[in-house]
């Protein structure tokens, strides 16, 4: 039945219609605002930050041919002119020859990152209860804590890593405890995040019972936070495998000592099969953690 | 009341115990494999603790000198004028190259972002294609990034916006797009009901319900790249990063303080800052990233 749709009257439809596009005006109007805002603080930042389009375009080539010059032998190859010029997966045992040597630091790498994480995790875990406010009824405990934990995220773990550097000796450790300083900041604000969205009937349960502080974190507390801390726990040794990673650039130990050492002496075919390696073992990890988050996830919500 | 409950609730505890036996003795299996996960996760602890060369003694005499290094640091101060006014600049180049590499991170990442997700894509090999290259660039570290870039550009803090802006679009590509994935079916299948095509689908039906989300996490992104750009100096690609390694590693630690200081105080206004705009812009119920 072609029947017109039901239709308001045309003098009750006007005002409608004019208060619609005036709402439309104003975000509009207020969009533009915002974009022109925008535009200008990027050209101050290009201003500031010596942006040079013009020696961008005259050298993007030489970022796309510096891939493909860390993707050929050179004729660095000692006692292998036939390979000059060659892509590196003509002969992978060539390109690979440290093998050896860097899957070594690989799993240094690795080791620096599980300790920052468990060792920083540790200190969260101790101080989050203390940051949560539903948890912890003094104010100036609370406050102090959480100034800590930002302290310690918000200073970058290489400004750690290289004032440790000097006071600890070059090598991994100062890297681990850059990386476990960084690892308590961040999770322990997380986990206080957690800890202050728990139910809180449990918590009531236990301190009718007549339950210490400790006890209430234990059996009312814990229970319900330990899968999502896990979760966050895992995610963030992630990141700290990719930030052990570049820990040698200040003589922090792992893999990036030598990575920055090929970049700077222009050892292409190192840089890349040191860089391949690098994106290998973090996409493993990744998908590890991934696959783990996911099963703990899983195992929560079919509960 | 609850006292006559619990009264109860002791007399039958045999009771209890034995209709809920899970509550009151976790199953065998479940307790092994809980010890044999603490066992290997402390056994791993303890291997990387000796092949780290971890000691106690190098602890020890680490921890008394960095005391004494907190000792020298206070008061903090920079010196001369002169050393202060080159670090406000230096600051001033830092929260720049954040925000250009942020900006200019989000403008790349928000094509791939559809191409990349599931539900807004053009074809699956060109989504999985997206999924690994955005995979391979967040692999590689800020700073990885900024070396190559000094190679190309040369020193100086452009080479900082684009390792910025490099690293983020790996990131943006994927978070932007695992939201574009989680967006609501719905919405799309009306625009298409309505005769829509499919650039009218992600338009009206998939953009307005996840560019509050994408906006929230480049702004939650802004932050955490001042403070990224803060170090991409000690590589040579501008910012405050090259003052900062450098009073380090001639142990002026008076300025060393002052600089952190800086930091601190630059990222917590930009931290306030952008929560406050994160909340004008999309709402407070959003704000969740």
């Amino acid at each position: 039945m072609p029947a017109a749709s039901p239709r308001l009257p045309d003098e009750r439809l006007a005002p409608l219609t004019a208060s619609y596009a005036e709402a439309l005006r104003q975000r509009r109007l207020s969009s533009l605002f915002l974009m022109a805002a925008i535009i200008v603080a990027a050209i101050v930042s290009g201003l500031l930050a010596e942006v040079a389009p013009a020696r961008f375009v005259q050298n993007i080539g030489d970022f796309f041919s510096y891939f493909g010059r860390i993707a050929v032998f050179d004729n660095s190859v000692p006692d292998r002119p036939d390979l000059t010029g060659r892509f590196v997966l003509f002969d992978v045992r060539e390109w690979m020859w440290g093998i050896d040597r860097w899957m070594r630091l690989l799993i240094d790498t690795l080791l620096i990152a599980y300790l920052g994480t468990v060792l920083g995790t540790i200190g969260a875990f101790a101080l989050c209860f203390l940051a949560a406010q539903n948890l912890m009824p003094n104010k100036w405990i609370r406050l102090s804590v959480k100034r800590y934990l930002e302290f310690c995220r918000t200073v970058p773990e290489l400004v750690f890593a290289l004032i440790f550097v000097i006071a600890f000796g070059l090598g991994p450790v100062p890297g681990v405890l850059a990386i476990a300083i960084h690892t308590m900041g961040a999770n322990g604000k997380l986990f206080s995040e957690v800890a202050e969205n728990i139910d809180m009937k449990p918590v009531e349960g236990v301190m009718a019972a007549g339950g210490s502080w400790v006890q209430v974190m234990r059996f009312a507390v814990v229970p319900q936070v330990l899968s999502n801390f896990v979760s966050y726990t895992l995610l963030r040794f992630e990141i700290n495998v990719r930030g052990a990673s570049v820990m040698g650039f200040v003589g922090a130990g792992g893999i990036g000592q030598n990575l920055i050492e090929a970049i700077r002496k222009f050892y292409y075919t190192d840089v890349s099969a040191i860089l391949v390696l690098i994106i290998a073992t973090v996409m493993i990890i990744d998908l590890l953690t991934e696959r783990l988050r996911h099963a703990l996830i899983g195992k929560e919500s079919s509960k | 009341m609850s006292s006559a409950l619990r009264d109860q609730a002791l007399a039958d505890a045999a009771g209890l115990a034995q209709r809920h036996p899970t509550v009151f003795t976790p199953p065998l299996k479940q307790r092994l494999v809980t010890i044999a996960v603490i066992l290997a996760l402390v056994g791993l602890f303890v291997f990387g603790f000796h092949r780290l060369g971890f000691s106690l003694t190098r602890f020890l005499n680490g921890l008394t000198q960095l005391g004494s290094f907190v000792g020298f640091m206070i008061p903090p101060s920079p010196g001369t004028w002169a050393k202060a006014v080159i670090y406000f600049h230096a600051l001033a180049e830092t929260i720049a190259i954040a925000f250009l590499g942020t900006l200019l991170a989000f403008l790349f990442s928000f094509p791939l972002a559809f191409l990349a997700a599931r539900n807004a894509t053009i074809n699956r090999g060109v989504q999985l294609l997206v999924r690994r290259f955005s995979d391979s660039v967040r692999g590689v570290d800020t700073l990885i990034w900024a070396l190559i870039w000094v190679t190309v550009v040369g020193l100086g803090p452009f080479a900082g916006v684009l390792a910025i802006m490099t690293s983020d679009i790996g990131n943006f590509t994927k978070l932007f797009s695992e939201a574009i994935e989680s967006a609501d079916k719905k919405a799309g299948e009306g625009v298409v009901s309505t005769g829509g095509s499919r650039l009218h689908e992600i338009r009206f039906g998939i953009l307005p319900q996840v560019f509050p989300v994408i906006i929230g996490q480049t702004l939650y992104f802004f932050e955490s790249n001042t403070r990224s750009a803060t170090i991409i100096g000690i590589v040579g690609a501008g910012g405050i990063g090259l003052h900062l390694s450098e009073q380090i590693r001639t142990l002026e630690w008076q300025g060393v303080s002052f600089i952190i200081l800086l930091i601190l105080i630059t990222v917590a206004v930009i931290d306030f800052a952008s929560t406050k705009l994160r909340i004008a812009i999309i709402g407070k119920s959003q704000v969740a990233v």
